[in-house]
C-alpha cells in the first residue's frame, strides 16, 4: 500500500478544461472520495492516477515514485469499473485470476490466490460460473476480487456501484467500508452520490468545474462547507441559501435579513457592503410563533422521526427539519428560528464562506 | 385505433392471420429463389439433349454425363477404334464410350475451382485482418480527420467496382499483376476492405473501452489486451464481415473475365464456357455450378449463427 499525491494536475481535452489544478495526498491506507456532479472532472482525475489517461500538466507520485508518464500496467494499482468490466468470455475464475496471469505467475499459485480472494468476498461458491449470469451485486464482488487479487499499491473505484440499484447499493457501501478496514488499502473512490461518499470515506474531496472546492472529513464538509456549491451540493434536503445585502464587521454576531437580526457565529473577517448569502441546514431550523422572521407553510413531508416543512417567505422556500411530532399544517403562518452557532455566511459574488466562530475547533456535533 | 394495433417496435404478438400471411410468403419467396438452383442441379443430371429439349423435360433418367465432361476433356473416335480399346472401367468411361467419345485427359475445372478456393480466401482472410485493426483503431484512437478518412474508405463503394475497370486493367498490365492469383486476391481485398472497416466498427465500438483499459492496468500491454480481450468478443462481427467478404470473392464475376484468362482463372469466369459437342454443354455447366455452390453453402451453414447476431447487430442492446 502507498500514499498517492498529486500535485498540480491539469487536463485539458482541446479547449475543455477537465481538470484545472488539483493538489490533494491520499494517506496511506486512507479511503479518498472524489465527490461531485457529471463533468465535474472526478472521473478525469481517477483516470491520470489510473494511467489511463495522461495529464496536461502536474505530477503524480505513488508512493514517492513520479509515475505522472507511466504505463497503466506499471504502476502496480488496481481499478474497479463502474460497468464492472468483466470479462465476458471468461468465467469467475479467470476473471479474477487474469491480473495474476498477466503477471506470469504459475497456475497453482494464481489458484490458491483466487481462492483466497473468493473466501474474503464470500463467493466461492461462485468461482466455476461464467459472468454473464450473475446479479449486478456478484459481479460487483467478482471485479472487487479482480482489484484485490494483486495486493497492489492502490485501488481506483469509478462509481463502483452506480449500476445498481439503490436500495443493493446500501449493503454494498457497508461490505466495501467492510473490506477496506480489513485490508487497509488506499482506496481512491469517485462518485456523484453524497450519502456513499458520507458513508464510507475517511477524507471527501468535491469537486466542481475541474476545480476541489473543498478537502476534508465527511463532518467538516458538511457542518463547514467552504462554499456555496459545496453548500449545496452537501444534505438532502439541501441547505438553505437567504439572500441579503449588508456589510459586516470582524466579530460581528448579528446578520439583518427584512429588518429581522439573525445571530450569526462571530465572524473573523470584516466585509463592507455588499451581497451576503446566509446558510441554514434544514435542521437547523426550527417554528418559533416569537420570530419575526415570518412565513407560511407550503408543504409537508412526512418522513417518519422527523417531517420537512417547507416555508414560503419573503426571501424565498425555507425547508425545516423538525421533528414528526410537531404540527405543522398547509397555509400556516409560522414564525422560523436558527441556531446561530451552525450558520455559514457566504460572499455571494465569489461563492466563498466567510471565515467565523464556525471555523473554529471544538464545534462540532 | 385498436388496443391491439402494432407499430415496428410492438411486442404484441401478432395475430394467428398475420402469422399465416407472414408463412405463406416467406414460402412463396423462398420457391421463387430456389426454383432456379433446383433447375441447376437437375440440368446437372440430365443427358445433353434432354437438356435442352421442349418442352422442358420433368421427369428424365438421370445420368452422370454432365460431371464426366465437366472434369474430363473428350475426343470422338470412330466405333473401329473404340472397338480396339480395353473394356471401360470407370463408370464416366462407360458413358463416355456409349457415345462414341474416349476421355483423353483431366479438364481445367479442378483447376479452376482451386483458384477460386485460393482467391476466395485469400481476399477474405485479408480484408477481414486489415479490416478489424483499422477498425479498432478508428473506433478506440483520435485520428486526425477521422471522419473524412472514414467518409474516403466509404466512398470507394458508392461506385460500381466494374467503373474502373479499365485503369484497373491498364495497371495491373503495367504491374504484372494481370492473370496472377495475388492481383486478384488484391483486387478483392480492395474493394471489400471498406465494407469490413465499416462492418467492424460498429461491432467494435460496442465493445465497452472499459475491457481493454482494465486489462492493460492488470498489465498487459495494448496490443495484448486487443489479441485477448477485444478480438473473442468481436468474433461474431468478425465471422458476419467473412461471411459478406467471402461471398463477394466467390461470386465476382466481371473482374475475373476481364483479368484473367489461364494460370490464375477462377471459377466463375470458366463454367459459362465449357463448350461441349455442338453447342453448350448444359449438364456439365450445371454441374459446374452445383459444386461451385458448395463451399459457399457449408461456410455459411457453420458460420450461420453468428451470420444472424452479424446482421441485426445493434437492433436489440444486451
Amino acid at each position: 500500500m502507498a500514499e498517492i499525491r498529486v500535485n498540480h494536475l491539469k487536463k485539458n481535452f482541446g479547449d475543455f478544461v477537465a481538470v484545472r489544478d488539483s493538489s490533494f495526498t491520499v494517506k496511506d491506507g486512507e479511503f479518498f472520495c472524489l465527490l461531485g456532479p457529471s463533468g465535474c472532472g472526478k472521473t478525469t482525475t481517477l483516470r491520470m492516477i489510473a494511467g489511463l489517461e495522461l495529464p496536461t500538466d502536474g505530477e503524480i507520485l505513488l508512493g514517492g515514485d513520479d509515475v505522472t508518464f507511466r504505463r497503466a500496467s506499471e504502476r502496480d494499482i488496481a481499478f474497479v469499473f463502474q460497468l464492472f468490466a468483466l470479462y465476458p468470455h471468461m468465467n469467475v475464475r479467470a476473471n479474477i485470476g487474469f491480473p495474476l496471469k498477466c503477471d506470469g505467475l504459475s497456475s497453482s499459485e494464481i489458484r490458491r490466490r483466487v481462492e483466497e480472494t473468493a473466501q474474503i468476498l464470500r463467493i466461492t461458491d461462485l468461482l466455476d460460473k461464467p459472468v454473464s449470469g450473475l446479479s449486478g451485486g456478484d459481479r460487483q464482488r467478482v471485479a472487487l476480487g479482480r482489484a484485490i487479487v494483486r495486493k497492489p499499491k492502490a485501488f481506483l473505484m469509478d462509481e463502483p456501484l452506480g449500476a445498481l440499484d439503490s436500495e443493493f447499493r446500501h449493503v454494498m457501501c457497508g461490505e466495501l467500508r467492510a473490506l477496506h478496514n480489513r485490508l487497509k488499502a488506499t482506496t481512491v473512490y469517485v462518485t456523484h452520490d453524497q450519502l456513499e461518499a458520507m458513508s464510507m470515506a475517511d477524507t471527501i474531496a468535491v469537486m466542481n468545474n475541474g476545480l476541489i472546492e473543498q478537502l476534508g472529513s465527511p463532518r467538516e464538509i458538511y457542518d463547514r462547507p467552504a462554499s456555496l456549491f459545496v453548500a449545496d451540493f452537501i444534505g438532502s434536503p439541501s441547505m438553505n441559501f437567504l439572500d441579503t445585502h449588508a456589510a459586516l464587521a470582524s466579530g460581528a454576531s448579528e446578520l439583518a435579513i427584512d429588518g429581522t437580526k439573525i445571530g450569526i457565529p462571530a465572524m473573523r473577517v470584516s466585509v463592507s457592503e455588499s451581497d451576503l448569502v446566509l446558510g441554514v441546514r434544514p435542521e437547523h431550523v426550527s417554528l418559533s410563533d416569537q420570530s419575526t422572521l415570518r412565513g407560511e407553510v407550503f408543504g409537508v413531508e412526512y418522513l417518519g422521526t422527523t417531517q420537512i416543512v417547507t416555508v414560503t417567505t419573503k426571501r424565498g422556500m425555507v425547508r425545516a427539519r423538525i421533528s414528526a411530532d410537531m404540527k405543522a399544517s398547509l397555509g400556516e403562518h409560522v414564525g422560523l428560528s436558527f441556531r446561530p452557532e451552525k450558520l455559514s455566511v457566504f460572499d455571494k459574488s465569489s461563492g466563498r464562506v466567510l471565515k467565523s466562530a464556525l471555523h473554529e475547533g471544538g464545534v462540532h456535533g | 385505433m385498436s388496443a391491439r394495433s402494432s407499430t415496428a417496435h410492438s411486442v404484441v404478438e401478432p395475430s394467428s392471420t398475420s402469422k399465416l400471411v407472414a408463412s405463406v410468403l416467406v414460402v412463396v419467396y423462398a420457391l421463387v429463389t430456389m426454383i432456379p438452383l433446383f433447375w441447376i442441379v437437375v440440368t446437372s443430371l440430365k443427358s445433353p439433349p434432354d437438356s435442352i429439349s421442349y418442352p422442358p423435360k420433368i421427369v428424365f433418367t438421370p445420368t452422370i454425363e454432365g460431371y464426366c465432361n465437366l472434369f474430363t476433356n473428350q475426343t470422338r473416335q470412330t466405333p473401329e477404334f473404340l472397338a480396339t480399346l480395353p473394356p471401360a472401367t470407370t463408370a464416366c468411361e462407360k458413358v463416355t464410350r456409349e457415345r462414341n467419345m474416349v476421355i483423353v485427359g483431366p479438364s481445367n475445372f479442378t483447376k479452376r475451382f482451386f483458384n477460386s478456393l485460393v482467391i476466395a480466401f485469400g481476399s477474405t482472410a485479408l480484408s477481414v485482418f486489415l479490416g478489424t485493426i483499422a477498425a479498432y483503431g478508428f473506433s478506440r484512437f483520435k485520428v486526425p480527420l477521422k471522419d473524412d478518412l472514414l467518409f474516403f474508405i466509404l466512398s470507394t463503394r458508392m461506385m460500381p467496382p466494374i467503373a474502373v475497370a479499365i485503369p484497373i486493367y491498364l495497371m495491373y498490365r503495367e504491374l504484372g499483376l494481370s492473370d496472377t492469383k495475388i492481383g486478384m486476391i488484391l483486387l478483392y481485398t480492395a474493394v471489400n476492405v471498406s465494407l469490413a472497416v465499416w462492418l467492424l466498427k460498429g461491432f467494435i465500438d460496442e465493445i465497452p473501452r472499459e475491457y481493454e483499459e482494465a486489462a492493460m492496468i492488470d498489465g498487459y500491454t495494448r496490443l495484448q489486451a486487443f489479441r485477448k480481450v477485444v478480438l473473442p468478443q468481436a468474433t461474431t462481427g468478425i465471422v458476419a464481415t467473412a461471411i459478406f467478404c467471402m461471398i463477394f470473392a466467390w461470386n465476382e464475376y466481371a473482374f475475373a473475365v476481364l483479368l484473367t484468362s489461364g494460370d490464375a482463372q477462377p471459377a466463375p469466369p470458366f463454367i459459362p464456357t465449357i463448350i461441349g459437342e455442338g453447342g453448350m454443354d448444359w449438364p456439365a455447366v450445371g454441374a459446374g455450378t452445383t459444386l461451385f455452390l458448395i463451399p459457399i453453402l457449408v461456410f455459411t451453414i457453420l458460420l450461420r449463427k453468428h451470420l444472424l447476431r452479424g446482421i441485426t447487430f445493434g437492433a436489440v442492446r444486451k
